[in-house]
């Protein structure tokens, strides 16, 4: 976009230059030289193209928690639909309107009920449904969590404000392989009459990731 | 036709148990230190995917591995484990990881 840039704001005359703002660029580290010394050269190679490494990118940064909430919300209007979700979560998402072919992975959802939480970690790295709910927050990725989710998952649920009685079973999920897991919340009490489209809206990120239940909204 | 052939059965069935070898691989494993050698039982059947420890070195991956779904209890898992009887973690491991467990 070009853009026109006549400098003249009233009578403030531009005689003087502006200072610069300060480059925001993240440092460049070990990894991020390797990372572009690797891609450069498979691009060079002509086993991938920068297009295809640009829509990548393009894609993994539209997608948000928001996909995650649509699904839940969707799921918890339609019991079809639910069922659906549970038997084939590719597949469903896919019905909603995800564009899933770019994951090449089973997308799979697992359901809190009032016997059993389900919670998603993944040890090995930082394998996460991001076709619903975009990037991982820094704390799924970070050793802490991957190391305790599996070791006392009751603990760091109770650090993340969650406190389970021994009647509920905690069920964890190390997404190792070819999953991707996404929770699907209870409903909250008190929202037998909200449409989807409210629903959505009190879906929250954690909850999705099992960290966190959906609260009933407050009045 | 033979590659087809050799990807259409899989060993294990749900509610059959099944043990973790317990080996030290080098290389792109994705059967978690801490689970070898423990006991759990097949939840489900995923499917066939690419042998990731081939992947992982630019060869096709082929033949496919069939992939599990193990659910193991965890104070068997941890012997200090401090939550409830019930509480369990899946973990998704590939064939050849896992050798059956004869019901004694």
């Amino acid at each position: 976009m070009s853009h026109d840039h006549h400098h003249d704001h009233g009578d403030h005359a531009h005689g003087h230059r502006h200072p610069n703002q300060p480059d925001h660029d993240d440092a460049l580290t070990y990894y991020r030289k390797l990372e572009m010394a690797v891609r450069e050269l498979l691009i060079e190679k002509n086993i991938i193209s920068a297009d295809e490494v640009r829509k990548v990118v393009e894609d993994i940064e539209s997608r948000s928690p928001e996909g995650g909430a649509r699904v839940v919300a969707r799921a918890w209007s339609d019991p079809q639909f639910r069922q659906a979700l549970l038997e084939d979560a590719t597949a469903a998402c896919t019905s909603m309107g995800f564009e899933m072919a770019l994951y090449d992975v089973k997308l799979t959802v697992v359901e809190n009920t009032p016997d059993v939480h389900n919670m998603v970690v993944c040890t090995l790295c930082s394998c996460y449904p991001r076709m619903l709910l975009g990037l991982p927050p820094a704390w799924y990725k970070s050793r802490a969590y991957r190391s305790r989710a599996v070791r006392e998952p009751r603990a760091v649920l109770r650090e993340f404000g969650l406190e389970l009685g021994d009647d509920v079973s905690v069920r964890v999920h190390d997404s190792t392989a070819d999953l991707r897991y996404l929770v699907l919340p209870m409903r909250p009490e008190g929202t037998e009459r909200m449409t989807e489209a409210e629903l959505i809206a009190i879906v929250n990120r954690d909850s999705m990731i099992g960290t966190a239940i959906v609260s009933p909204p407050i009045e | 036709m033979s590659a087809a052939a050799a990807i259409a059965t899989h060993a294990f069935q749900p509610g059959q148990t099944v043990h973790v070898r317990k080996v030290d691989s080098l290389g792109h494993i994705r059967t978690p230190h801490y689970i070898r050698g423990s006991t759990g039982v097949i939840e489900r059947f995923v499917g066939f995917f690419k042998n990731p420890e081939e992947l992982a070195y630019g060869r096709s991956g082929e033949p496919r591995c069939a992939l599990y779904r193990v659910r193991f209890v965890q104070s068997q898992v941890w012997p200090d484990y401090s939550g409830a009887a019930g509480d369990t973690i899946d973990i998704d491991i590939y064939e050849h990881w896992l050798q059956p467990v004869n019901p004694s």
